[in-house]
């Protein structure tokens, strides 16, 4: 069985498409494309294909992961095209390489965010995020369906900074296009790197730490983009490409 | 005039909400026209939430037949859940589509699909948001016209106050009809206003324009005559009918929404009308003559139609799809085509005397063997006679019998109460058959983890059949009926724990028939629930009995008439029904001999394999039965890609 990583985007309006949206969608893409997948056995075969790490919902990303068994050899970039042909423009498969190497969610070790904070003056985030930085721990708290939970988000943190506004045109690709009216209102831009740990730190739990250390309150709802997860380089507080060690196991030729 | 988009100010809201994904659109297959380059525009809706209203086969047909044609444009618009209301109420978002998130105001025609009259409250919870008038008569040419369609709007009386106008039956003729009729008066430079368009509509006689039509009523509260107040307009107005449907292999590529759905399946129409004759059918009644899509037709949608969504499920759609004159060589051909992609096969709405082994055999040949589901309907012998359901229980264990013997373990029965003339004793018969189908099914396989579910519904009397005259059974009887239907059961130590019992209370079903057989009189209790908040009424959370009840005490203040009145009352020959003046083709003669018929408890055949009788549409609407058999077979497709 040959199989394959795909890494894939949520992108503008379709960072509303919850994880489970997202898995049957791409099934149905699998099956409109004619990918020969492999299947599960058992009594209701299920193709295979297997998630990683999955963003929130609302929350729009440069890099989603995936894995998927075929049943047949494939060109993994000639795969990689017909799928993203396939499904909805937003669900864009934009990197594929053949599997060499085990352990790959392990692989993911952190994950870079871009937070964009509109209505929120550049000076004042900057403010804010020096604060959190100055914390050893900061406690926030966040509703789950077991009650409230209090944990530490600031531990997590391995980079925070704020940054100029339009950072290498990314945030631009990633809401698409029916936005650009934005005009003149302030708006601060977040880097953050976490380290995928447990309790998982959310970038919504770096902004209730802002909250609470800071008070930097965003008068609208931060919109979040995760540009990057992967392998964590503690020096340069940088996410490198986790679909690397593949790549670089190609066989030769 | 480009309209602006409301994507931005509706995407700051997404985020405190439940399932945003239902409110951006972007579906596969969905269709963004240029506004400008379109001079007819239509917004359609379903007026439910996304998850019920995205699948429903009759918008997504409009939808694609309409954008098919250059120069017109249309967009779907859902019900939007109330904590999304609430903000954008408090932010001043107005109803949207869901394909450009365009003002729904801004549109030509925001049509309505009503498969049900409980959907009423959300149409006017969406005009409001939308800043249309609530009330026709408050509305000026900045407005759309307010156009319903669907099942309810073959009695439009209880929104006439609320509506442009009402087509009813086949829409896909008819909507591209109205958009020339549109176009025309467009192009002319709207003469004479939005009142000259409606009255083009309304003399085609068949587009009904309430405002055209004046009700007159008798000191008694029954209606005295309807009356055409506008020159040129026709006493009554008629159903659309399309024949050959393999002309119209609609929806031929079927949206496939990001977000969950009801039905999640590649749905093919396999015939239109029924002629079955089940008295207690609006859409039996309403849908004549039946007109079935071929072999080959429905072997090239099932094709192109999965090609296009990646669906895993093909569901067969008909009102009784086993009757199909060749639905065996459907099935195998289907099942034969797509055994290596894992295609299962469903078809609703199986009659137990058309059922056979070896359809239900290739039905489940992909999929899985799970439980198998009949309507008898009535529980007694008897009953079945008055609803004209001629399925007996020999049958019925017959059927169960072979079924049982071929591995299936469940079957679940579909039941009414509250039919005419029923008893308890009639209502205790479903318990009886119940057991009799588990007893059967443990001697057949020699288990006992056999189950029987049994499913009852409320019997609603509806418009254009022959139980339009017939007394609704109120709410408190029939809750008692059922409770000692369930004490039967339950009380059964051989059989109660292998039988399910499922039923709903009788509340829901007298609102739903105050609405079915309303006339423009209930129009203000429909206003007064949705001011009071009423809103998503075919949901348990939201349905309120009592609101009901209350508004429609005030709203029905002074005319001498109640919910009674509209509900459990026997109607007479003689009364003038709030919907004659709507020609479903059906002949009221026939329908009153029917009636009686059923009252003597005499059984009528189907038209399809005896001679004609006369029930009147087939003459009045100049059309006929479409059946096979074609003799053609479904040919195995030309393995590509493998």
């Amino acid at each position: 069985m040959q199989r394959i990583r795909l890494r894939y985007t949520k992108r503008g309006r379709l960072r509303f498409t919850s994880h489970r949206d997202f898995q049957r969608a791409f099934e149905r893409a699998l099956r409109r494309s004619a990918v020969p997948m492999a299947y599960s056995a058992g009594f209701t075969p299920h193709p295979k294909v297997s998630y990683a790490n999955a963003a929130p919902t609302g929350v729009a990303s440069e890099a989603e992961y995936l894995e998927i068994g075929l049943a047949a050899v494939r060109d993994p970039e000639q795969l990689r095209a017909q799928l993203d042909e396939s499904l909805p423009a937003g669900l864009d498969v934009i990197d594929a390489v053949e599997v060499r190497t085990p352990n790959f969610v392990e692989r993911l070790e952190a994950s870079e965010w871009l937070v964009r904070l509109d209505g929120v003056e550049p000076v004042e985030a900057a403010l804010a995020v020096a604060r959190f930085l100055a914390e050893e721990k900061v406690e926030v708290e966040r509703r789950t369906k077991n009650g409230v939970r209090v944990f530490d988000a600031r531990g997590a943190v391995a980079a925070l900074e704020a940054v100029e506004s339009q950072v290498d045109g990314v945030t631009d690709t990633a809401v698409g296009t029916d936005r650009d009216v934005r005009t003149g209102r302030a708006c601060a831009i977040l880097r953050l790197v976490v380290r995928h740990a447990t309790p998982a730190v959310r970038p919504d739990d770096v902004l209730s730490g802002l909250r609470a250390t800071a008070d930097l309150a965003p008068p609208v709802p931060a919109e979040v983009t995760r540009l990057a997860q992967g392998p964590l380089d503690e020096e340069s507080g940088t996410v490198t490409d986790p679909l690397a060690l593949d790549r670089a196991a190609a066989p030769a030729g | 005039m480009t309209v602006e988009s409301v994507f931005p100010r509706l995407e700051a809201l997404l985020p405190h909400v439940q399932k945003p994904i239902q409110y951006v659109g972007g579906e596969l297959n969905s269709t963004v026209k240029d506004w400008d380059a379109c001079d007819v525009r239509w917004a359609l809706m379903y007026p439910d939430a996304y998850e019920v209203g995205l699948p429903n086969q009759g918008v997504m047909i409009l939808y694609e037949v309409l954008n098919e044609r250059e120069g017109v444009l249309a967009e779907r618009t859902y019900s939007v859940w109330p904590d999304l209301e609430a903000l954008m109420r408090e932010h001043d978002v107005p109803q949207f589509t869901v394909d450009a998130h365009r003002p729904v105001k801004a549109f030509d025609v925001f049509g309505l699909s009503f498969s049900t009259e409980l959907g009423y409250t959300n149409m006017l919870t969406a005009l409001d948001l939308a800043g249309i008038p609530l009330e026709a008569k408050d509305r000026t040419d900045e407005d759309p016209i307010v156009l319903a369609g669907g099942h309810a709007a073959f009695n439009p009386e209880p929104i006439a106050d609320f509506l442009d106008c009402a087509v009813i039956g086949d829409g896909e003729q008819a909507v591209l009809d109205i958009t020339e009729i549109i176009r025309a008066w467009k192009a002319e430079g709207r003469p004479g206003g939005r009142d000259e368009l409606l009255l083009r509509l309304a003399r085609t006689g068949g587009v009904y324009v309430p405002r055209f039509y004046d009700v007159e009523y008798l000191a008694d509260g029954r209606i005295g005559r309807v009356v055409p107040n506008a020159p040129g307009v026709p006493w009554r107005v008629s159903k659309h009918t399309v024949m050959d449907l393999d002309e119209w292999p609609y929806p031929k590529q079927p949206l496939v929404p990001l977000a969950e759905t009801v039905h999640e399946r590649m749905s093919v129409e396999i015939f239109r009308g029924c002629t079955r004759g089940c008295r207690f059918c609006q859409a039996g009644m309403i849908t004549r003559p039946v007109r079935e899509r071929s072999i080959t037709g429905i072997g090239e949608m099932v094709e192109r139609g999965l090609k296009a969504t990646g669906f895993e499920e093909v569901g067969l759609l008909s009102l009784s799809s086993a009757d199909h004159t060749e639905i065996g060589d459907i099935a195998k051909g289907l099942a034969d085509r797509y055994t290596e992609d894992k295609i299962g096969l469903s078809l609703p709405s199986t009659r137990v005397d058309a059922f056979n082994i070896d359809l239900a055999n290739e039905l489940s040949r992909n999929g899985r063997r799970s439980g198998l589901t009949f309507a008898p309907e009535g529980g007694s012998e008897r009953m079945r006679k008055v609803i004209n359901k001629m399925v007996s229980e020999e049958d019925l264990i017959r059927t169960v019998a072979t079924a049982y013997g071929n591995g299936w373990r469940q079957v679940k029965l579909y039941f009414m109460c509250g039919l005419p003339t029923e008893t308890d004793e009639d209502v205790l018969q479903i318990g009886e058959m119940a057991k009799n189908v588990i007893q059967k099914g443990r001697e057949v396989t020699g288990q006992n983890d056999i189950r029987c579910t049994v499913s009852i519904g409320g019997f609603v009397p509806k418009p254009h059949t022959p139980f339009q005259w017939a007394p609704q059974l109120s709410a408190e009887a029939t809750d008692a009926r059922l409770a000692k239907l369930r004490d039967s059961i339950r009380g059964d130590r051989k059989y109660g724990k292998n039988i399910g019992y499922r039923y709903h209370d009788g509340k829901p079903g007298i609102v739903e028939g105050l609405l079915s057989r309303g006339d423009r009189r209930v129009g203000a209790i429909i206003r007064a629930v949705y001011e009071d908040g009423g809103r998503f009424d075919g949901w348990r959370e939201y349905f309120s009995y009592d609101r009901w009840m209350a508004c429609a005490e005030k709203g029905l203040a002074g005319t001498g008439v109640d919910v009674d009145w509209y509900t459990t009352r026997e109607r007479s020959y003689e009364e003038v029904l709030p919907w004659d003046h709507l020609d479903s083709g059906l002949d009221k003669d026939w329908l009153w001999e029917d009636w009686q018929d059923a009252l003597e408890e005499v059984e009528v055949d189907d038209c399809r394999w005896t001679p004609c009788f006369d029930c009147g549409v087939c003459p009045q609407m100049d059309t006929h039965i479409q059946i096979g058999p074609t003799g053609k077979k479904m040919l195995p497709l030309t393995v590509v890609n493998k």
